[in-house]
Formats: structure tokens, sequence, C-alpha cells
């Protein structure tokens, strides 16, 4: 399962081009399900048909990243960001579209900045992407606008317990809904992996139409906010602490019955958890719980430090726990009582 | 004449978004002889159904739920940090007495040492039940547990004041026109929930009801108090009938409709602009291939505080103009 995040972490999947982690994560599914298929958003299905409850487990295989808006006419791109905070990508490697392009997200040298400028942010409309090129005409040689643009960070594991990569958020849900798809489950079984989750939850929206789920189970990497100059009501998750079961994010309110159940799960099974306490943010459970006649919905998120950076950290501990957790949750036919 | 007593213990009834099953049981007892069905769905909605003759449905709404503080952490003193369910204003939410669904009572306050309770944030809050210890607090309330104010009913001749009328009056109302109705269509009374956090109940009500005309009821604001906002409605001036709100422009076939309903009975109405908030009327108006949705306000001061003020007359008017519009043969079509 690791060796499959590492790998998941490395593609390049920006939302809307997700079709690199979209091939992966078929090659290996179509080996597990029944049926495995892609619908006219780009949101992939592996089906494993069974009797009982109409269950789906459900990870987003968009990341964060950026677009090229355009050349300009001394060869640097413009770009627009999506969910990226202007401070990480300075002085970071990128590549551009489906080419894998190289480039690096420069800014002024310090030697040149103004004390003003020294303490200003830079925003993103105020950094550009150097390809090389020589001018504008040069730099529409190898790129062109609308090509995505992705961090290069490699997956690493560290210290005794950590990992660091790009887009933990969500490949740690990934990698577990494709390790739940080798099991048998006592129910009718879809894992969902859905596109444009970080632009507004897009894909979950068709996705849950084309299932009709009875129970969703989504699958996340999640804030943690664990920092020395935080206090405890505001770390939301803390890195190391276990699997982060939901009560609340910005989109959903887990059902009571919910959210006890997979505590239950957790106590049951000796797993450990912690409980995200935060209430912002949003996951596909937004999306999926009320769409239709409504959703029994929860939520088990892997906690990373530094999420939608280049590099986000997470605990591996806690990314095997989380799978764990979803797996006893279905063994355990859990499913049935949260109805 | 109204059943007060229903209306204060549906007001008093504990309810926060996501939390619903206490008022839905108190909602239930008082439907359920006048109803042909009352179930539950999966998100907790509450579904009563009163058949009719047309073979046409009608859906009423109101929703169920109130605001609401969710406890997210403990800290070793026993002190609870929250933050909001649903449009809490901080400040409003200093130093009050609270209660959870489990009975325990508590009273709020704020970290005071950087400036006074008129600049209190969300993460400053805090909740105090009384424990002295981590574990002694957790005794009484989990992580996840969500508190509501606790209100008085005050009744200010035809006005009453209490926390929760946003949306519990409306519920009280579709109670009343439920109990008394000549409805020819199929009418199914919606109590949703969750609509304080962005009306995720309603619209799955509607999907499964597949109604010919949804009527929301909601409450409103108004513009006739000192130096507020400018809005036209007033307190006592009669229930409205929604022009538009932040989600949902009503069709004009179905603002002509609820106008004639309440021509038709000489009850007194106003129109309404809501610029800010939303109700359930926008969520079901965009269900399946579209939905014909209306709503009726009841003028209410003070919305999302512990006060929140209505005129019982606007009250009745409104419980008059449910019934005049479930009794109308001819549904608004496009």
């Amino acid at each position: 399962m690791l060796g499959r995040l590492e790998a998941l972490c490395n593609l390049n999947g920006v939302s809307g081009d997700e079709g690199r982690v979209r091939r992966y994560i078929r090659d290996i599914a179509k080996d597990y399900a029944d049926e495995v298929w892609v619908d006219t958003m780009g949101n992939l299905y592996a089906h494993k048909k069974g009797e009982g409850r109409r269950v789906m487990a459900c990870a987003h295989m968009d990341e964060v990243g950026m677009i090229v808006w355009g050349a300009m006419d001394n060869g640097l791109l413009a770009y627009q960001a999506g969910g990226i905070d202007p401070r990480v990508v300075v002085s970071k490697r990128v590549v551009i579209g489906p080419d894998e392009v190289p480039g690096v997200i420069g800014s002024k040298a310090i030697h040149l900045q103004s004390r003003e400028e020294f303490s200003h942010v830079l925003g993103h409309n105020e950094l550009f992407i150097d390809i090389g090129a020589k001018d504008k005409a040069d730099a529409l040689k190898y790129v062109n606008p609308g090509d995505y643009v992705s961090f290069t960070t490699k997956w690493e594991r560290y210290g005794e317990d950590k990992m660091k990569a790009k887009a933990l958020d969500d490949r740690v849900g990934c990698a577990i809904a494709l390790e739940l798809l080798k099991n048998s489950y006592d129910c009718d079984f879809y894992a969902v992996f859905t596109v444009q989750e970080e632009l507004g939850l897009r894909g979950a929206q068709a996705a849950v139409y084309n299932v009709k789920p009875e129970v969703a189970l989504i699958l996340e990497g999640t804030t943690a906010n664990d920092m020395p100059e935080a206090e405890g009501h505001q770390h939301v998750t803390k890195v190391g602490a276990g699997p982060a079961i939901s009560f609340m994010d910005g989109g959903t309110i887990v059902r009571p019955k919910m959210f006890e159940a997979l505590k239950r799960t957790a106590k049951e099974a000796g797993i450990p958890f912690q409980i995200r306490q935060g209430t912002r943010g949003g996951t596909d459970a937004g999306a999926i719980h009320k769409a239709l006649s409504g959703c029994i919905t929860g939520g088990i998120s892997v906690p990373c430090r530094y999420i939608h950076s280049p590099s986000s950290v997470a605990s591996i501990r806690d990314f095997e726990n989380a799978y764990k957790l979803a797996d006893s949750f279905l063994k355990t036919k859990k499913f049935d009582e949260v109805l | 004449m109204f059943d007060k007593d229903m209306l204060k213990s549906i007001l008093a009834a504990y309810g926060p978004s996501g939390r619903e099953q206490t008022v839905s049981d108190v909602i239930r007892s008082y439907v359920e002889p006048f109803a042909d069905e009352v179930y539950n769905d999966t998100l907790g909605n509450l579904i009563a159904v009163k058949k009719g003759t047309s073979g046409k449905k009608v859906m009423l709404s109101a929703h169920m739920d109130q605001i609401g503080l969710i406890v997210v952490d403990i800290d070793e003193k026993g002190f609870l940090r929250v933050s909001n369910v649903g449009g809490v204003n901080p400040v409003v939410s200093v130093a009050r007495e609270v209660k959870f669904e489990n009975g325990t009572h508590g009273v709020t306050y704020f970290e005071t040492e950087k400036h006074g309770a008129k600049d209190a944030t969300m993460p400053e809050l805090f909740v105090d039940i009384g424990a002295t210890t981590r574990e002694e607090a957790e005794a009484k309330v989990q992580i996840g547990d969500v508190a509501v104010y606790v209100t008085n009913f005050v009744e200010m001749g035809s006005r009453v004041s209490s926390g929760a009328l946003d949306d519990r009056i409306a519920c009280a109302a579709v109670v009343e026109a439920f109990r008394t109705m000549q409805n020819v269509h199929d009418v199914y009374a919606v109590f949703t929930v969750q609509e304080e956090v962005g009306l995720r109940g309603a619209g799955a009500a509607a999907y499964a009801i597949e109604p010919d005309l949804n009527i929301s009821l909601d409450v409103t604001g108004t513009g006739d108090t000192p130096k507020c906002g400018r809005m036209s409605v007033k307190l006592g001036a009669g229930a409205t009938v929604k022009v538009m709100d932040s989600s949902v422009i009503v069709p004009p076939v179905v603002r002509a409709f609820l106008a004639e309903a309440a021509d038709g009975k000489n009850i007194r109405w106003q129109p309404e602009v809501l610029r800010a908030g939303g109700t359930d009327t926008g969520a079901v108006q965009r269900t399946r291939g579209g939905i014909l949705s209306g709503c009726i306000s009841i003028p209410t001061r003070y919305i999302h505080s512990p006060v929140e003020t209505a005129d019982m007359g606007d009250y009745e008017a409104a419980v008059q103009l449910v019934c005049a519009a479930v009794a109308k043969q001819e549904l608004p079509h496009r």
C-alpha cells in the first residue's frame, strides 16, 4: 500500500488533469473489481458486486496546482493557482503540460529588493514561471495557455514514521480505497475516485448520481495544525495521533449514528484514532450526503501538515491505521447500523 | 386563536443543525393524529403526509434546526472550546446560558486578556460547565456535542420573544395549518434539517417527494427598528409573500398564487425582498428538473439571537395563508 502511495504522490494530477492518476488506479483496480469505468467528467468507478447495502468508498484524485495563463514578451509564463498560498511557491521547481516541461517559479533577488518589497508577500499575479525561453514565441513552442503546472517533489520516507510528498491530499485516500478493493465485504461495494474536488467537490456531485449510495465513506488527507504557536483547540488534527474521524466540516454535519459507529469501530478493533476538531474545510462528503434523497456519509482522514504545499508531511502509521479503520467499518458491517 | 402550549414546546425543544431528533419527536407528536403517514428520511427530515383528492402534491417546508455551538476541544481545566454551527454571532454568544442535548447546562465567556467582549471571536469563546478537569468535563460532554442558547418565552402584548423562533415559529405554523386545513392536494409537511448550515436537508426531501409546488415557511428580517438596514417588511403588517432572497427568486406565478390566496380570504400580507440570507425555498427550487417554489415568511426582529421577536398576528396570518393556498384547486403552473 505504501509503495502505491509513493507512486500515486509522484504522479501529477492537478484538478481537471487527473488522467495520469486515473490510468494508474484503473490499471490496478481492474484486477480486483467486477467492473471498472470512467464517466463523462472523468470520475473512476470500481464496482465489486454484492448483496445488501450500496456502500461507496470515495477519494479524490486531483491535487492543487496551477495553470498557465499565457507567456510574457520576455518568455516568462503567467499562471493562475487554486488553493495554494503564494508564499509556498517561490523558488519551487515545477513541470508544465503533458510533456512535463521543467520550469521554476522565480522572484526578484534579495539584493534588488527594497525594505518594503522584502516584507511584502508576492501574489500569484506577481510571480512567473521561468522555462528558460528567450521570448514569448520561444515559450509558446514548449507550452500552451491552459497547460497544467505541478510541483516536482518526490515522495520520501523520513524519520521513524513520517513521509513527505506533494499531493498526500488525497492520494492517501486513493491508496486506501484501492487497498479496500482487494477485500470482500458483505455489501454492494463501489470505490469511487473523483475529479475536481479541490475546485468545489465538482466530480462527486456527478458521481453520486451514478452510484446512488446508501452509505458513503470519504477517505481524505486533512489539515494538521499541531504547530508550536497553535493552542490545543486550534490543532484540527495532530500528525501521528491516529486517523481522524469527523463530526463536521465546512460542507457536512455527520449524522450522530455514523460518527458514533466510526468511533466504536476504532475502539472495538483497537485502532488509535483522534477526532477531527475543525469545522471548516470541505470534502466530497458535502456534495454526496445531500444528493438524491440523502445518504449517510462519514469521513476518515489522514492528518497532513503543510497541506496544499509542495511538501506535506504525514505519519505512515496514521495512513495504515486509516486503512484499518475503513476496513474494519466495512468488515463489521457497521453500514447496517447507521441507516 | 392559536395553540400557545404547542408553540412553546416546539420552541423549547433542543435541535441544532445535525441534531434535530428531539425537536422532530416533539413535532411528530403534534402532527401524527392528523396525518395519514409520518416518517423520518435518511437525513432526519420529518415528513407528515395528509392525502387529498386531486392527485397533485404540495410540499410545505419549515426547518427544525437552530444555530448552535459545537464542542471542538476540552482543555485540562474542563473548559470547552467551540465552533459555530450556522450563523452564530460570537459577540451575541458571550455571557449566555447554554444547554446540551443530554441536559448539561453551561455558561459562555471569552478570553479577556486582549480586548473587550465587543471584539470577541469564536476561537476566543469557551463554555464553562462547572467542571474542573478534562475528565470531569468529558463525563458530561463529548467533542462533537452541540450547545444551544437557553432562552425565555417572553410575551409582550401581541408580540413574543424567544430563541429559536427561527424557524420553530414556522414549524408551529405548519403544524397549526396541518391540523385544520381542508386540502384538495396531497400535502407533505416537511420539517427539514440543516437549513442553517446551507439548506442541506430540504433538497433531499423534495427529491424524494417530487412535489408540484413547494411552499417554504421561514422567518424574515424587518426594517422597523431604530437605525436598521432598509427593508420594507414590518412586524405586525401580516405574513410576507417572498419575492426574493439570496437563495431564490420566486417565480411570479407562485407569488401571484399566494397573493390571490391571501386576498381571497382577506388575509394580511406584505411583499418581501430579503437581501442577505437564504431559505429552503431555493434548495427545493433547484431540485431535479426544477420545482415551483415559494415562501411565506413571518417577520422577525433580532434573528439569530436569544431574543428573536415576532408578532402573533403575523403568525396567524401565515397559518391562514397556508390553509388558503392548499385549499385552492388550481396550482400555479408554467
